[in-house]
């Protein structure tokens, strides 16, 4: 029997060591696994890589391993924002490396793990400082970069429901860099609002399919909303 | 001088959107295109971080942390939105099915090169996100910006003096001035504020602009 549920965050992200590489998913705040983060803190894992959309908010998930001084390396495109203090301190006093890449070509870098491709030809950044040093090509007359794809230790995501399976449904646009996460692990870790029976997600529907999940981990929603995002009560 | 409001240069670029595209604007002026699109056209915006037909802004109390512009804002879905990831979404606009994206620039070179990512200060703190891939992502890119900047030097320049965001990717510019057209033959003016003549335009913008048709 396949059973992909683990009874507790600290079971879910047991093994994830020093040096590791975790992708963790989210855009901003929305979609960002807040509880399996402050897990992961908990194990008191240092030196990693985080590969996120950003490079935190306010003071929980992501801004709080950076505060925690957890992470050596992020790879990110949107690291500076009006909350990112946690990061602009610890970039300014040299405490992390950053590798600053276009949003879409990170998605795609990520897909490219996930999908077994070796690497790929991009128009994007082309020209830029960003391409700099990177291989070139004209194709039909048009310029691309060559682009490497990102793999990862660990994929931390957080998803709307799951089965035992590992098979994930997400939340509205919670679901950003979800899927593709998924994809790009050795070992991903899907936190869900509820674990459901298995049959009771439409197959139709299922946006992760269960191959890419490794550990599933119900974690019911908080009534207030991490520091970050506008103030809201969860739409029903 | 005459100018127009930023209100105005958006209602311009609005007025220029065809029914049934697919558009995206972009962070900070671009988004007061959203305020004048025309009622009577049905056009699909596109959010990067993963929605299309993206809606206003939704009623204070009403606001849903899942359902966020690129900005980070709170924004509901119409009738008929999707949801997808972001490979997804950026296939959507490096594979070329976005009609339009608007954007802001620091500045735009006289065959198109955007600028509009960095400042090129060195001790700032890099942040690109959809930027490079915005520039690119469309079958038109409109720019946004002011004609000029505070100390009165022209946005629009021969050659970029900030750091690159994309080469060879504006199709139009709309400024607090005039709406001038990126072609093969060079810069042409398309329209310009009342009482601004060509050759003042000209003079103010230091690159060579043909007139319109």
């Amino acid at each position: 029997m396949i059973d992909k549920t683990v009874p507790s965050l600290e079971a879910a992200v047991a093994g994830i060591r020093d040096g590791a590489t975790v992708m963790i998913g989210g855009f901003g705040t929305a979609g960002m696994p807040v509880e399996l983060i402050d897990a992961l803190i908990a194990t008191g894992a240092r030196g990693l890589t985080i590969v996120n959309n950003n490079a935190g908010n306010a003071d929980a998930g992501v801004a709080a391993l950076i505060r925690e001084k957890r992470v050596r390396r992020i790879v990110c495109s949107f690291p500076r924002q009006t909350d990112s203090w946690h990061f602009d301190r610890a970039w300014r006093a040299g405490e992390l490396e950053l590798e600053l890449v276009p949003q879409g070509n990170l998605a795609e870098r990520i897909r490219a793990a996930g999908a077994g491709i070796g690497a790929f030809y991009t128009p994007t950044g082309f020209g830029t400082r960003l391409a700099e040093g990177k291989e070139t090509r004209v194709i039909d007359g048009r310029d691309y970069v060559l682009e490497h794809p990102i793999r990862a230790d660990f994929a931390l995501v957080k998803a709307l429901r799951g089965d035992r399976w590992g098979n994930l449904v997400y939340r509205k646009t919670a679901r950003n860099f979800g899927p593709i996460m998924a994809m790009a692990a050795e070992c991903t870790i899907a936190q869900v609002d509820e674990v459901v029976a298995l049959g009771d997600l439409d197959p139709e529907a299922i946006v992760t399919p269960g191959i890419f999940v490794r550990r599933v981990v119900a974690v019911p929603p908080r009534a207030t909303q991490p520091a970050g995002t506008a103030a809201a009560a969860r739409a029903t | 001088m005459k100018r127009y409001t930023h209100d105005q240069i958006a209602a311009r670029v609005a007025a220029d959107i065809p029914d049934g595209a697919y558009v995206n604007l972009g962070i900070g002026l671009p988004t007061r295109v959203a305020n004048h699109l025309p009622r009577d056209r049905e056009i699909v915006l596109h959010t990067e971080n993963g929605l299309l037909g993206m809606g206003p802004a939704p009623p204070p109390g009403h606001e849903d942390p899942d359902v966020i512009n690129a900005g980070k804002q709170p924004v509901t879905a119409l009738p008929g939105a999707s949801y997808f990831h972001h490979a997804d979404s950026f296939a959507m606009m490096r594979g070329g099915h976005l009609d339009i994206c608007v954007l802001g620039a620091f500045q735009v070179s006289a065959r198109g090169d955007l600028a509009n990512w960095h400042t090129g200060a060195p001790d700032a703190i890099p942040a690109v996100g959809g930027a490079m891939d915005l520039a690119l992502g469309a079958k038109q890119v409109f720019v946004m910006m002011e004609h000029l900047t505070k100390d009165g030097r022209s946005k629009i320049v021969a050659a970029l003096d900030y750091p690159v965001t994309a080469l060879r990717c504006v199709s139009r510019i709309y400024t607090d001035l005039a709406v001038v057209d990126v072609t093969q033959g060079g810069l042409v003016v398309v329209d310009r504020v009342d009482g601004l003549a060509h050759a003042e335009l000209e003079r103010l913008t230091g690159v060579p602009l043909a007139a319109a048709r």
